[in-house]
């Protein structure tokens, strides 16, 4: 067992246990966006980070993917890592102002305005639907490529993968596109939202844009045109 | 190649070499590295061949081809030893007096190097003060090796490090020698080699342990891996085979990015000709000690020269960084553990050998030790490689080594360890070069890169170029690495552009405290240095910016305007090459320039003769 100072209250946790699952554990909130219980942890949103060590020392760190260790000590909630967590909400909503999820997080750390130029991006790259498809589901059909301002999620080579099974997964775990299609392009069309969403997308509005391309629908069975 | 059986046969055989060698017999030494070649090493090289076929001289006069020695502005030069003759920026015409003259044992007085001060001519290259304020440990070996040839290196001395150290035949003594000399890693970040060493060599999985060189340097305007690469890389492999006997690795991976063909070549050489010595591979020198190293090159991604993401790439994953404690050292490649070091790094092991612990320790400062190899690049009148002792300062190098700006500009500051690294403005100057010292001051050691700005240079754009470099190479797999290098970028941008405001600064500040606290990596931590610095010593060219819509150097072009002044003699150079045709003017009449049209390129005032175009 492994013992550690969270917040000032000491908890003992088992070896290979993360600091956030140690700080949840004694309740304190950690909000998260790429972090889901049964994928691996991937630090990427970073909206998880904790402060750790002492005086000059300290710094930040990703509660997700930091192993918890003897001794350490962690502030969840100081005011060098509520400063860092509102420029990351601020950054979040410039890019993805519609995600229902991103908006309810910086309500809830009272941010009332955004700063940069709006843009309306879809995807955080946040790697869910990826560990999704590959941990959960086996399939591996989508992954990372590029690097920087080019990074984006797909399959090889942009056609519709030989090991998608449709099966949707990697839409339900999204927390910033929820309901969405990721393609409007058939041969480029990598889940099977559409299967589970409810209502089926037919009966909704503003249905040119919102339904997914693929043909036959997998949910209506109807063939475009 | 006869294999090596034993210690003895090593030295046995660099005794015979050094026998062989008639050091009075004159060499004519050509750089010929990727930059010697592209300033045209290579025409040198066939002339100097053909003439010496063609006079019959090779008994008499020797050829040795080597990596670059450094003085790049000066290239393509040519070094005749024994006297150690220097000719700078050598023309194809000229070689065929230089062989004359060295067959003659003469030295061509116009062809040598002229002091900038009195303008009198320097023979020798260790008067010439580039090199004379110099402490050339590493650099100095290029030119006595022609490095696709295994002899010159042991002739050299080379290969004894790894020799002393077997036959001390106690692995912790290598390690305790490191520390001891008090190496710290020079691709950056100063961590005591000896100790990582240690680390390594005391981790409790002990089997297939991972040593591996760091070769993907891709600073821009650095080039200091490439030249020792290029020029001796054999001192790497057996830094290399050193710490392997030290720490009990049995695995070596040079992980080399590929846009250095020449680097890969030598290298692929190297390794070849050290496995048929029995340098490398199993039971080396006949001794139980076996070690492999085998070549990973990288596909051009900035951030794989970042440990955790360098580990990825080379079990062939996709390059990011991950989250350290494990660290590489505890489990790196394939889980197995992992010691990371930089080319020069691994170049001064064999120094440490040879030459000592304490006198290796007796170079630089009391936790700064040896000798650290910059790139000096921009606004200087001396480019090229310098290695000088840790704790110099950086006016020093500037002004004494450098020779001072280029241009006879101002100097206005110095841009030290890479992209992320920062910018040091002219009245720090008498700062002493050390990990620390520089860290203090905003900036890194990085891996080496300096790069000299004049008045000539506007801060916000060079804060501008870097975040773009970065913004491209981030990883993106931290959402604030990503976004935050795009927003600093974008504001940036809209400040060059004059459409900036104090509320800019503000957020932008902000923003790269953020970043720098929350990314993952080194690279993101360190990724918001170009601005934090800048703003810190520069702010009032920010605020000019912003509150006049000016750009004081001249650089941004939205802010700027071109006019012609009373100087104009009316000659019409710039009305010829204006690609708009924005220039207008009777002969011998002064010039107008229409604004409406003008696209600022600058190509005017690049052929003005009179200095009669106005930057405002």
């Amino acid at each position: 067992m492994i013992t550690l100072t969270i917040n000032g209250l000491n908890v003992s946790v088992e070896e290979g246990t993360t600091v956030l699952e140690a700080a949840r554990f004694l309740g304190f909130p950690i909000p998260t966006l790429c972090h889901k219980e049964g994928l691996s942890p991937y630090g990427a949103c970073r909206l998880c980070v904790v402060e750790i060590g002492q005086g000059p020392k300290a710094r930040l760190v990703s509660s997700c993917t930091y192993p918890a260790e003897e001794g350490l000590s962690v502030r969840t909630a100081s005011s060098r890592v509520i400063g860092a967590r509102r420029m990351i909400l601020e950054l979040l909503l410039a890019s993805c102002p519609q995600s229902k999820g991103i908006q309810d997080l910086a309500a809830a750390h009272g941010i009332h305005r955004q700063r940069f130029k709006q843009e309306h991006e879809d995807c955080i790259l946040c790697g869910l639907c990826v560990r999704m498809c590959e941990e959960q589901m086996m399939a591996k059909a989508i992954g990372f490529r590029g690097r920087g301002e080019n990074r984006s999620i797909g399959t090889p080579f942009d056609i519709r993968s030989d090991v998608c099974r449709l099966c949707g997964g990697c839409i339900y775990v999204c927390p910033a596109c929820q309901l969405r299609c990721t393609y409007n392009e058939p041969e480029k069309a990598i889940c099977g939202a559409c299967a589970n969403l409810s209502p089926p997308c037919l009966e909704k509005e503003g249905f040119d844009d919102q339904l997914c391309y693929m043909d036959p629908c997998v949910a209506c069975e109807i063939g475009k045109d | 190649m006869r294999m090596l059986r034993s210690i003895d046969e090593l030295r046995a055989l660099h005794d015979r070499l050094i026998a062989d060698h008639d050091a009075s017999i004159p060499t004519i030494v050509i750089p010929a590295g990727t930059c010697c070649q592209a300033s045209g090493a290579n025409d040198l090289i066939r002339l100097a061949k053909r003439e010496l076929l063609r006079r019959k001289l090779l008994e008499n006069v020797h050829l040795r081809i080597t990596g670059c020695h450094g003085f790049c502005e000066m290239e393509p030069s040519v070094l005749v030893e024994p006297r150690g003759t220097f000719y700078p920026k050598v023309a194809a015409k000229d070689m065929f007096r230089i062989v004359e003259a060295v067959a003659r044992g003469e030295v061509v007085e116009d062809l040598l190097f002229a002091d900038p001060r009195s303008g009198k001519p320097i023979e020798r290259e260790t008067d010439i003060p580039f090199f004379k304020g110099q402490v050339r440990t590493i650099l100095s070996q290029n030119e006595k090796i022609d490095p696709i040839r295994i002899y010159d290196y042991i002739e050299v001395r080379g290969y004894s490090g790894i020799n002393k150290a077997l036959n001390q035949g106690d692995p912790s003594w290598v390690i305790e020698e490191v520390k001891r000399a008090g190496l710290r890693g020079r691709g950056g970040a100063g961590f005591p080699t000896g100790l990582k060493w240690d680390l390594l060599a005391t981790q409790p999985n002990g089997t297939g342990k991972f040593l591996v060189c760091n070769a993907d340097e891709g600073d821009p305007g650095a080039y200091m891996n490439r030249s020792v690469l290029e020029g001796n890389p054999h001192s790497v492999i057996e830094g290399m085979l050193i710490g392997a006997y030290g720490t009990g690795a049995t695995e070596g991976v040079i992980y080399v990015r590929n846009e250095y063909p020449l680097a890969i070549k030598h290298l692929v050489i190297a390794l070849r000709q050290a496995h048929e010595l029995g340098l490398l591979g199993e039971r080396i020198l006949g001794t139980t000690f076996s070690f492999h190293i085998r070549l990973v090159r990288g596909a051009g991604a900035f951030v794989c020269g970042e440990e955790t993401a360098l580990i990825r790439s080379i079990e062939g994953k996709m390059g990011e960084p991950y989250q350290r404690p494990p660290f590489p050292v505890q489990k790196g490649i394939h889980g197995k553990p992992t010691a990371i070091n930089n080319v020069e790094t691994w170049a001064n092991v064999p120094l440490i050998m040879t030459r000592g612990a304490k006198e290796f320790a007796r170079i630089g400062e009391k936790k700064n030790t040896g000798t650290k190899i910059f790139s000096l690049v921009g606004k200087v009148r001396n480019s090229g490689l310098v290695e000088v002792p840790m704790g110099i300062t950086i006016g020093k190098i500037i002004n004494d080594i450098g020779g001072g700006p280029a241009e006879g500009a101002r100097l206005k500051a110095v841009q030290t360890g890479g992209p992320s690294g920062g910018c040091i403005p002219a009245k720090k100057f008498d700062l002493a070069i050390d990990y620390e010292s520089l860290t203090k001051a905003g900036s890194i050691m990085g891996s080496g890169g300096m790069i000299v700005m004049d008045e000539n240079t506007c801060m916000v754009d060079v804060a501008k170029y870097f975040m773009n470099f970065l913004k491209d190479e981030s990883c993106g797999k931290c959402f604030v690495c990503r976004k935050g290098t795009q927003r600093m970028y974008e504001i940036l941008d809209d400040i060059s552009q004059g459409r900036g405001t104090l509320g800019h600064l503000e957020l932008l500040e902000e923003l790269a405290q953020a970043v720098k606290d929350t990314a993952m990596c080194g690279l993101g931590q360190t990724a918001p240095n170009p601005v934090l610095s800048t703003l810190r010593y520069f702010r009032d060219e920010y605020v000019e910016h912003i509150e006049k819509k000016r750009c004081p150097a001249g650089v941004c072009r939205a802010l700027i305007t071109f006019s012609i002044n009373e100087k104009c003699t009316g000659c019409g150079a710039c009305m010829r090459v204006c690609p708009e045709g924005a220039i207008f003017g009777e002969k011998k009449e002064r010039h107008v320039i229409d604004p409406a049209k003008c696209v600022k390129c600058g190509t005017c005032k690049s052929v003005c003769k009179f200095d009669a175009i106005t930057v405002k």
